[in-house]
């Protein structure tokens, strides 16, 4: 059963990984066709770094992706501590709300977000009201559940004492939220952060409904290309784009790993504290 | 403690670009386009799309239950990993995820297409080509990709924290291997399949770019139609109509959802 599961394991890893393959194998591509390989070239890479189009709107998604998961991280780490200290039946109302965009399809949230906008567009007679700020709005709305769920548990898993021995140890309440309490969430900080980082710079769907000629991101308008035949480049991008996230991931997962070992180390030292103190 | 109020902003926040949203849509689905009077014409018009609404929540209904299927052996495996091993299999499935959909279902497209990567193969095999793409298998096959990871992530976290005593427990009361599973790991996994199955169908019930991409005229999804409502035909008030209805009826699948599993246990959401 177990080599079974194993085998199944490899075979599922490279069902989820051929497109990549695909792609990769395309930005090495002299020819035009995906599907046809014609010889080997680097000719796709030179040409995404003097492509004038591409890039910018590259930019224009890091952008958004920046600016909206620090303001979701910001909101949404706020709103966590508030949440934290809410009675149940508060709280039970608070994440339902913060549910409703994970369990919306996408499509209805991206409706809804453009009919908002519309709405307010001819209350306040702005004729194209879509742009920057609507696309913003709309990121910082979808990325901020995923912040509160990343730092809720941190919150639930400190120790309330903590925060008490600091202030019994001379903290002001200002250090003892500070000193203690961010320390403790920052690892939910982190990775809410970097979750909302890379849902908003990969997001098509919403955007799709939000965004307005004037500010135009890179998922959007590769769905636009896609009517025509794609350009090798953007197989060339985007293989930048894997391996670049592939660095991160990687990195990401050292720093888990020392944080968990680091953990352990304290638990057993606890342990050995107590023992020597029995 | 007072600081309550540091979700205020958050709430006030969800208030104006979440549930006035949802009101404005509810509002366009019962307003006439052209006079903007109350009407129950756009909701009467949703008969008319019925057989795409069902055809969507079939197509949606297979792909998540043929993700279980594929799903659970990987999750299991992973979870009984060790724990450097795990954190790294995890990884490797989250990761073609941040890799933009449309480029992978494009990726698809040309894997599957008549003269596509598959068939060309094929016919230097000397046989005749298939034919892959544009039809309900295609899509399908496009939905399981795509949203697998999904399934996988939920069902990885629950079965990894099942307790190993348990079913240490049911082995030494006389179990054997297919009871185990069956009286004690895959009831504890309810959750994680609950969870996995709403991640999957939620997306795949209301896509369309997928269905553009795979399918042909004849595999028009729910997705689909919103989308033209919205960026062609220029009917949001029975795009909004349609958007309200695939909302109830996901709202309701859920609260089944939840009902049927057990309503102790917290269902994981991500």
């Amino acid at each position: 059963m177990k080599n079974f599961n194993k085998v199944f394991t490899v075979i599922v890893l490279l069902f989820l990984y051929i497109p990549m393959i695909v792609l990769a194998v395309g930005s090495f591509n002299s020819g035009m066709d995906i599907a046809v390989f014609k010889s080997f070239t680097f000719d796709n890479y030179k040409e995404l770094f003097r492509d004038s189009v591409l890039l910018p709107l590259l930019l224009n998604s890091v952008i958004v992706a920046l600016l909206s998961s620090i303001f979701a991280t910001i909101l949404g780490t706020c709103a966590a501590l508030g949440i934290h200290s809410m009675g149940p039946r508060l709280r039970r109302f608070t994440m339902g709300v913060t549910n409703i965009p994970l369990t919306n399809p996408e499509i209805v949230t991206g409706v809804s977000l453009a009919l908002l906008f519309a709405f307010v567009g001819t209350m306040m007679k702005i004729n194209n009201i879509l742009g920057f700020a609507t696309l913003l709005i709309a990121h910082i709305t979808f990325n901020l559940p995923y912040v509160i769920l990343s730092v809720m548990p941190k919150l639930k898993q400190m120790d309330p004492n903590l925060r008490e021995a600091a202030l019994d140890l001379g903290c002001t309440p200002w250090q003892a939220f500070y000193k203690v309490v961010i320390h403790e969430i920052t690892p939910g900080i982190v990775s809410g952060a970097l979750m909302a980082f890379t849902m908003s710079l990969d997001d098509f769907v919403i955007s799709y409904f939000v965004y307005g000629p004037r500010f135009v991101t890179l998922p959007v308008e590769i769905y636009n290309y896609t009517k025509k035949p794609l350009q090798p480049k953007i197989y060339a991008l985007f293989t930048l784009l894997f391996a670049a996230i592939l660095i991160v991931m990687v990195l990401m997962n050292l720093l888990q790993e020392r944080d968990a070992k680091r953990s352990r180390e304290n638990r057993r030292a606890f342990r050995r504290g107590k023992k020597v103190g029995a | 403690m007072k600081n309550k109020a540091l979700a205020a902003p958050y709430l006030v926040w969800m208030a104006l670009f979440t549930i006035v949203p949802l009101a404005i849509v509810a509002y366009y689905a019962f307003t006439d386009a052209a006079t903007g009077e109350f009407t129950f014409a756009n909701i009467a018009n949703l008969g008319n799309y019925m057989p795409i609404l069902i055809k969507s929540i079939w197509l949606a209904l297979i792909s998540s239950l043929i993700c279980i299927v594929i799903g659970y052996p990987v999750a299991y495996f992973i979870a009984n990993c060790k724990e450097t091993t795990q954190r790294f299999l995890y990884m490797l499935v989250m990761l073609p995820m941040c890799i933009s959909f449309l480029l992978r279902t494009l990726a698809w497209v040309a894997l599957t297409e008549d003269t596509g990567i598959i068939n060309n193969f094929i016919t230097a095999l000397g046989l005749q080509p298939l034919p892959l793409i544009r039809n309900n298998g295609a899509v399908v096959l496009g939905m399981v990709y795509n949203y697998l990871p999904y399934m996988i992530m939920p069902l990885y976290t629950v079965i990894m924290k099942i307790d190993r005593r348990l079913i240490e427990a049911a082995q030494d009361l006389g179990c054997n291997g297919v009871n185990v599973f069956k009286r004690v790991i895959l009831p504890l996994s309810v959750p994680g399949i609950i969870s996995g199955f709403t991640m999957v169908f939620v997306p795949a019930v209301s896509t369309f770019y997928i269905s553009q991409k795979l399918g042909s005229s004849g595999t028009t999804l729910i997705g689909d139609v919103i989308e033209s409502q919205f960026k062609t035909a220029y009917n949001p008030n029975l795009g909004a109509a349609l958007s309200l209805i695939l909302m109830v009826m996901i709202f309701i699948c859920i609260g089944v959802m939840n009902r049927f599993g057990d309503e102790e246990e917290e269902v994981v959401t991500l």
